[in-house]
Formats: C-alpha cells, sequence, structure tokens
C-alpha cells in the first residue's frame, strides 16, 4: 500500500476460522474502502455469515488480521473491544430487538451505557434516525407491535445510532415476508446514498445489481471470485459462481 | 352454638387478640426481608453463573441443589441447636430469616437461570454488538426479559417462603403459629388457632391480589 492510498474503512487478512475439523474460512482478504458497498453472496455454507460475524467478534477468528480504520479488532482486551464494536453497527437476520423496550428505549439503550450520552442527546439522536428508517411515528411502540419490516429498519435504527464506521448486515431481509422486503432495501439504499461503507450478506440479487460497488462471491470457506455486479452477474469466470448463478436464477423463475 | 364458641369465641378472641396481632408483625417483616434478600442473592447468584467460569459456577449450583434439597426445617435445627454447642449462638428469629433466605434465594437462581439460557443467544449478540459489556448486557437485556418471563414463579416461590416463617415456631420466634399454639394451649380454646388462620388469609390474600396484578401490568408478547 502506499502513503498516497487512504486505508481502508475495513480489513480483512488472512482470515481463517476453523469449527474443531470444519475449517468454515480459509485465509479471506477483503478490504473495504470508506463508503463502499460489498455485497457477499454464495451458497449456504460457504462461510458468509461466518466472515461478517467474525469482523465484530461475534464469532472468535482462529487467525488473521481484522482492522477497522487501521485499528486492530483482534488480541485487543474486551474494553478495547467493546469500544471497536460500537464502530462495526450489525444488523441480523432475526431482527433482535429487546422485547421489553419500546423502539425508542431500544435505539437510545447502546448509546447512554455505552457511548455515555447524555438523555436528551441519546433521545435526539434515536428520534433522527427512526425518522431516517421512517419510523418516527413509531417510537413509543414495543417491538411486538412492529411488523418485521418495521422491527428490522428499528434494528438498523440501533446501530445506526452509535455513529458505526461500518455496517455489517447478516441477510438483513431472508426472515421477511416478500411484501415487507421492499421496505428495508429502501432504507438500504438511502444508507448507501448517504455513503455509509456496508458489507451486505443476502440473496437479493436484484438489489446487489442496483447497488452494490462490488460482488464477492464466496464458496467452501473461500473467495472464489469478486467484481463489479456487472462482471459477476454478467461474465461469471468460475465454473462454481456460473453453477450456483443458473441454481439462483433457476429458483427465481 | 358450641361450634361457634369453639372457633370463634369472642372472649378468647379478646384476650389474645393484642398478643396475636405483635406476632402479625413478626411473621410480615420477617416475610419481608426474606423476599427482599431471597430475591436479591438469587438474582446476583444467576447473574454470577452467567459468566459460566467453572470456579463460579460450580459451587453455586451445588448451593442450589443443596438448598433446595434439604428441607428448610432441618437446616434451621441444625443452626439454632447445633451452633451452640461450638460457642456460636444466633437469635431464633436470624436463623429462620437467614435458612428461608438462602431456600428461597437458591430456587430463585435457578428460576433465573432456566429463562437466561432459553432466551435467543441473538439477543446476547445483539447487545454485544452495539458495544455493550458483558455486565451490561446482563443487567439491560437479558435480566428484565428474564424477570418479566419469571414473575408468576418467582410471586408463588415468595409466597411459599413467606408461609415457611410458620416454622419459626418450632425454635421459637414469637410469629403467628407459635403465638396462636400457646394461646391454644393455656385456653383449651381453638380460637387462636382460627384466628391465625384467619390472619394468614388477612395477610397473604392481598399478596395473591398483588401478584395477579403485577402479572397482568408486566405481561408482553415476545
Amino acid at each position: 500500500m502506499t502513503a498516497a492510498q487512504p486505508l481502508p474503512t475495513l480489513e480483512i487478512t488472512a482470515l481463517e476460522k476453523r469449527f474443531g475439523e470444519t475449517q468454515v474460512l480459509r485465509s479471506i482478504d477483503l478490504n473495504v474502502r470508506n463508503g463502499e458497498l460489498v455485497f457477499v453472496i454464495g451458497p449456504s455454507g460457504s462461510g458468509k455469515s461466518t466472515m461478517l460475524r467474525c469482523c465484530n467478534r461475534l464469532e472468535e477468528p482462529t487467525s488473521g488480521a481484522i482492522h477497522v480504520s487501521g485499528k486492530p479488532m483482534l488480541g485487543i482486551p474486551r474494553k478495547e473491544l467493546d469500544r471497536m464494536r460500537l464502530q462495526v453497527g450489525m444488523v441480523f437476520q432475526g431482527f433482535f430487538l429487546y422485547p421489553h423496550l419500546t423502539a425508542l428505549k431500544n435505539v437510545t439503550l447502546a448509546q447512554r451505557k455505552a457511548l455515555k450520552r447524555p438523555r436528551a442527546e441519546a433521545e435526539a439522536r434515536a428520534l433522527e434516525m427512526l425518522d431516517k428508517v421512517g419510523l418516527k411515528h413509531k417510537a413509543d411502540a414495543m417491538p411486538s407491535e412492529l411488523s418485521g419490516g418495521q422491527q428490522q429498519r428499528v434494528a438498523i435504527a440501533r446501530a445506526l445510532a452509535l455513529d458505526p464506521k461500518v455496517m455489517l448486515f447478516d441477510e438483513p431481509t431472508s426472515a421477511l415476508d416478500p411484501e415487507l422486503v421492499g421496505s428495508v432495501l429502501k432504507v438500504m439504499r438511502d444508507l448507501r446514498e448517504g455513503g455509509m461503507t456496508m458489507i451486505v450478506v443476502s440473496h437479493e440479487m436484484q438489489f446487489a445489481r442496483e447497488a452494490a460497488d462490488r460482488v464477492v462471491f464466496m464458496d467452501g470457506g473461500v473467495i472464489v471470485e469478486e467484481g463489479p455486479p456487472e462482471e459477476i452477474f454478467g461474465n461469471p469466470k468460475s465454473d462454481r459462481l456460473k453453477a450456483f448463478l443458473s441454481r439462483v436464477s433457476g429458483e427465481a423463475a | 352454638m358450641d361450634f361457634f364458641n369453639a372457633f370463634l369465641n369472642p372472649e378468647i378472641i379478646a384476650r389474645y387478640l393484642p398478643a396475636l396481632i405483635r406476632a402479625v408483625w413478626v411473621t410480615l417483616w420477617i416475610s419481608v426481608l426474606v423476599v427482599i434478600s431471597g430475591l436479591a442473592l438469587g438474582a446476583l447468584l444467576a447473574g454470577l453463573r452467567a459468566y459460566q467460569k467453572r470456579w463460579l459456577s460450580w459451587p453455586i449450583v451445588l448451593f442450589a441443589d443443596l438448598m433446595r434439597a434439604l428441607p428448610p426445617l432441618v437446616l434451621m435445627l441444625v443452626l439454632f441447636f447445633g451452633l451452640p454447642s461450638v460457642g456460636i449462638i444466633l437469635a431464633d428469629w436470624f436463623v429462620l430469616y437467614l435458612i428461608l433466605t438462602l431456600v428461597l434465594a437458591a430456587f430463585v437462581e435457578e428460576i433465573f437461570w432456566a429463562t437466561m439460557t432459553s432466551l435467543p443467544r441473538g439477543q446476547w449478540e445483539a447487545g454485544a454488538a452495539t458495544g455493550l459489556s458483558f455486565l451490561q448486557v446482563l443487567l439491560h437485556v437479558i435480566f428484565p426479559q428474564s424477570l418479566r418471563m419469571n414473575i408468576p414463579p418467582l410471586v408463588n416461590r415468595s409466597l411459599t417462603i413467606s408461609k415457611m416463617t410458620a416454622y419459626g415456631s418450632v425454635i421459637g420466634v414469637k410469629e403467628i403459629v407459635s403465638v396462636a399454639g400457646s394461646a391454644q394451649a393455656f385456653s383449651g380454646s381453638a380460637t387462636p388457632l382460627t384466628m391465625a388462620a384467619l390472619a394468614y388469609l388477612i395477610i397473604f390474600y392481598p399478596a395473591m391480589l398483588l401478584s395477579r396484578y403485577i402479572e397482568n401490568r408486566f405481561h408482553y408478547e415476545h
């Protein structure tokens, strides 16, 4: 890397992950630039979610290195890890809103306890973020009163309110009824236009075509192919990617 | 009206009412202390167990199992009549308070632990992913959910353990059963025992209604 190049926002180097005898990830290298949207596709069991979960250490990597804005995520004390995790927002397939708290309190909790923001500031920020995902009017609703799509948007607001440098989306629309997917994708598109750095693991190929800067295809724990969406979808090189794409389009048809 | 005279003799009621009212206060304050400290200690133990350090979990599990297996009365007798032989003399009310608190804590720990482990792992992960420390996730995410899910069993356990203050009569605590029992022996009338039963109703029936209210108040859809 030359001095002129800016530091990647997220830098994954030689990442390996083993679960006992099973090697789930082998020497993954991936750099995500500031403001870039990287879309990760691949068959189930290819290690895409595990890679994402290694980035904020919900999964402990076996070896390798991960840096966020040049600062290491691995080999740091838990206190430092908690601080680093503030910079890496995560959105889960299962939403995981806190069911005992209102939408607003879901978004203020970590601001108050982890960032130590005063209540008024945290609430103002939460309302701003809920507005961004189109749910300001639901601030006082309990999660059980919200649809799946609304819950996922609150979960996005919860992560955004901490001003992360990068957002990780782990199959954010897979648990949603088809008619609710659009509202979540719209929020993600808005985020991208606002310059947020994002890694998205998803099966929404249409969204990948429209919104991704780069598509990464994983299979068997390695990155098989990566490139701009036109290349990956229009001119796949490896047989594994061709087979995967024909299976996926077969399902869609 | 022989029946009425046997169980609710007005003269006997008048004679023993002041002593019984004092006994009601003893039962009440010991119960309140036991419930407060038992719930707090049980929650604390479940929280410590959540750290999943073997040197912490192992003694907690052993404690919970022993306290749930042994009859509280046996523990009280051992403490009250056994400890003086090694020179430790504990007040009767303190033995009652201590043993009931430990037994309640053991059940409460198990109740909390069961739900804490049954909550989706994603709840822990969502908290951790937003930079909350383990303790913060425990206190602000896991514990409140666990508490709300557990209000019915916690209330039941608290009521059950409060009624066990009656064991105090065996070691001389001047609570309801003890006072009513000696009144019955002196007067030869069953009336003080009826009064004891009514006294328990007056204490625990409102507690039951309160628990219904709390259960409804904190109910939420998961």
